[in-house]
């Protein structure tokens, strides 16, 4: 007897929509209200259902409504919305600077403003963010400084990692906000550690981090979830569900589709949410907060949203998806969802957010101005060549100090 | 014969081993609807079925792993790391595992696995896009490691270590997928009318172990690999020094006899890689040059390289070596 297989010799999933292809994504059966807000000491079977649903407060009707409305107040929710038209006007205005050599490289958080932005407003600003570079929202929130952002960006004389990293590897010390790493995944379990660090301090402090949906297959993902877990850690674990990593969809890393549910057997708590639901994301995360806070541990939250534009600036999504998909996902577009709720009750006009758009227009080309003063990418100035030794260790030994001396010697010659 | 780039010849090495041999399978990170991010695995999909060129989850171990587990069951998979710098979280699977397997099962169990890999710098990759990370492997016992340098010998050697049943490392210098780097930024060439881009559809095979002697001349040996070879072929030119060039293709096994044959003749020596210079595989082979050539060295064995510090962004070609540092030691080595 041979152990040979028929027909289909191996089991490979694909994408449900590819380039031609209708998206038709199955509609909803979640509704605000749906699924409960547990005690804040819950045990992780107490969540299933939260894991399994779907946490919503936008109605399709634009409305508020269910256990998790978080009451705020409308000019907190008018915040937001000017944090997340700030996001997406400063990351268009970036990628056409990309498209125009102005910028080598750039990665847009379109679709995807709510979630850095509303879960940092639902943190204390003592709090740890461990972002991914998907989530540079949350500076805005920290009030960092745009034309500082930009000239990272362009890598030009003002860089606060002095030419080191690519664009969008933002780090923020002052606002708590922990440089980003290029091997995705590796924040997840490092995010751990530090939020165990405030522990062993004493600190009331969170740590929040974020992991896309490709990224959890790492081992990361998992070291996080066990650690965290073991050691109570006070720690808010995301997976941003985008729905793809660069041209591969979820199916390749969830064969259920659900990847909140993951954290029950880790003895996490665990909440799928919608992602472009602002008032929702802010919601559990304060929960999750409250939660860590009071020495109850961490939280695990499926953050359901769409990659509404392309990977990065190398990419190009119509080879491997139809164009026009993101506006066919069920969650909708997370300013969009806001601005209606606004004007639904009676807080927010067209007007308004017309002004307000021209206002930050004007904001972020006034930055990029500034910002350009100190060097622009293709003539420079840039940040000197010296920074390629210093801080390779606290100080430069002998070998580093002999090649630093040939460098200069080259670039001086 | 067809003029290929480096991207093509990587696919067209692939192609024609998957339909040779049905144990050969390719997965990796897009690499299966989408061709990769850099186009290497372009219509093999479609053309081989998604049972045999498919995307895996984003987990380099996840990869390794499996494609050892399908190594050890008689299937010869050949994986993409989409990046040098991300092999890392393979590296527990290759390096204690992959290596090992032969070694420590009695030679019950073996695993030929060929791990492709874009290295190197010259693209605005930064720390994380450009690492050229090929001594973390040649000092593993059990592994084989290859870095490819032109069309020709991307394909050639790639049917060798996709047909050898020992785990292979394949880096692909990533600067030259679309044409050879000269050093000069600038200067973007592509492959079109240079002879190393005339490349046979068919089958055929550079063997692991063999260099290539790129220039021939008697004043001095300048030795390189991946990218560098070309920037080594610059500054010999404007060197002025009659030198022989050595790409040496295969790091592990290296082709002693070529490098020895060609330090005997000249007597001198420089050794030419993008990698940071403490514990690099020059460090092995000015070793290795000195004990075996020793009494016929003129002058001392001059290394350059990347400077022992992370790999920068903005400014990389004040990192990466470049003509006038090679032309610099080419001619220290003649002083005496
Ligand atoms: C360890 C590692 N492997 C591969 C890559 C290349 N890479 C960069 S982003 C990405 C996809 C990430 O997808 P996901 O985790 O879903 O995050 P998203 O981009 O959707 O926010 C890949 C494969 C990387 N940066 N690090
Ligand atoms: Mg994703």
């Amino acid at each position: 007897m041979s152990g040979e297989q028929g027909a289909d010799p191996l089991y490979v999933p694909d994408a449900p929509h590819r380039p031609g292809d209708e998206a038709d994504f199955v509609e909803w059966p979640w509704s605000p209200g749906d699924v409960g807000r547990p005690e804040i000491d819950c045990e992780a079977s107490e969540t299933v259902d939260l894991a399994e649903g779907l946490v919503r407060v936008l109605g399709d009707d634009n409305k508020s409504s269910g256990d998790w409305d978080p009451k705020l107040d409308p000019e907190v929710l008018i915040q937001g919305l000017e944090h997340m038209m700030r996001l997406r006007i400063f990351d268009d205005r970036m990628m056409k600077m990309q498209r125009t050599g102005k910028l080598s490289f750039y990665m847009r958080s379109f679709g995807e403003e709510a979630v850095a932005i509303a879960q940092t407003m639902a943190l204390e600003e003592r709090d740890w963010l461990f972002p991914t570079y998907r989530q540079p929202g949350a500076q805005f929130v920290r009030n960092r400084d745009m034309v500082s952002m930009i000239c990272h960006c362009i890598g030009n004389e003002m860089d606060n990692v002095k030419g080191r990293q690519m664009p969008v590897h933002y780090t923020y010390k002052e606002g708590r906000f922990i440089s980003v790493s290029s091997p995705v995944g590796t924040q997840f379990s490092q995010a751990v550690g530090v939020a165990l660090a405030s522990n062993y301090k004493g600190l009331d402090e969170v740590t929040i981090t974020w992991i896309g949906d490709g990224a959890s297959a790492e081992g990361d993902y998992h070291y996080a979830l066990n650690f965290a877990s073991i050691f109570q850690a006070p720690v808010i674990l995301n997976v941003v569900n985008n729905q793809w990593a660069i041209s591969t969809h979820k199916n390749f890393a969830s064969k259920n589709g659900n990847f909140a549910v993951r954290g029950i057997p880790y003895g996490i708590p665990s909440i799928r949410v919608d992602g472009n639901d602002f008032l929702a994301l802010y919601s559990v995360t304060s929960w999750a907060r409250d939660r860590a806070s009071k020495g109850f541990g961490p939280t695990h939250i499926e953050v359901l949203t769409y990659r509404a534009g392309a990977h990065s600036s190398s990419d190009d999504p119509s080879r491997y998806r139809p164009s026009d998909i993101h506006n066919h996902w069920p969650g909708g577009d997370p300013i969009s969802r806001l601005s209606e709720h606004l004007k639904e009750i009676g807080k927010w006009s067209d007007k308004q957010h017309e002004e307000l758009s021209e206002r930050i227009d004007s904001e972020v080309m006034t930055a990029y101005k500034e910002a350009v003063k100190f060097g622009d990418l293709a003539n420079g100035p840039y940040p000197s060549s010296d920074a390629i030794f210093t801080e390779v260790y606290e100080e430069p030994p002998w070998h580093l100090m002999e090649q630093w001396d040939e460098m200069k010697r080259w670039r001086d010659s | 014969m067809p003029n290929m780039n480096m991207v093509e010849a990587v696919n067209s090495a692939i192609d024609t081993m998957l339909s040779r041999d049905k144990d050969v399978i390719m997965f990796g990170e897009d690499v299966g609807y989408f061709g990769g991010v850099f186009r290497t695995s372009d219509g093999l999909q479609e053309r081989h079925g998604k049972h045999r060129v498919f995307d895996s989850p984003l987990s380099e171990g996840g990869i390794a792993a499996t494609a050892f587990g399908m190594g050890i069951n008689g299937l010869r998979p050949v994986i993409e790391i989409q990046f040098a710098d991300y092999i890392f979280p393979a590296y527990d699977q290759i390096v204690n595992e992959m290596a090992k397997i032969r070694h420590r099962s009695g030679g019950e169990f073996w695993c030929p696995v060929t791990i492709r890999t874009p290295a190197g710098g010259g693209i605005r990759g930064g720390h994380h896009h450009s690492q050229s990370p090929e001594s973390q492997f040649t000092h593993t016992p059990g592994l084989k490691v290859v870095y490819c340098s032109t069309p020709y010998n991307a394909k050639g050697l790639l049917i060798s270590a996709i047909e050898d049943n020992d785990p292979v490392i394949f880096f692909e210098p990533k600067r030259c997928y679309r044409g050879p780097f000269y050093g000069d930024p600038h200067n973007v060439p592509t492959w079109s009318d240079h002879p190393e881009a005339e490349v046979p559809e068919s089958h055929y095979k550079i063997p692991l172990g063999d260099a290539r002697l790129a220039i021939e001349g008697d004043g001095c040996t300048v030795i390189s690999w991946g990218a560098m070879v070309h920037v080594c072929e610059q500054a010999i030119k404007d060197s002025g020094v009659s030198c022989d060039l050595i790409d040496l293709q295969t790091l592990v096994p290296w082709d002693v006899e070529t490098v020895v044959k060609s330090v005997t003749k000249t007597g001198r020596c420089v050794i030419v890689h993008e990698a940071p210079k403490t514990s690099g595989f020059g460090a092995e082979m000015a070793a290795s040059i000195q004990e075996r050539c020793f009494w016929n060295l003129e002058s001392p064995i001059e290394r350059v390289t990347g400077w022992d510090t992370p790999f920068p962004h903005t400014t990389e070609w004040d990192y990466m070596p470049g003509p006038d540092r090679v032309i610099e030691a080419i001619v220290r080595t003649q002083e005496n």
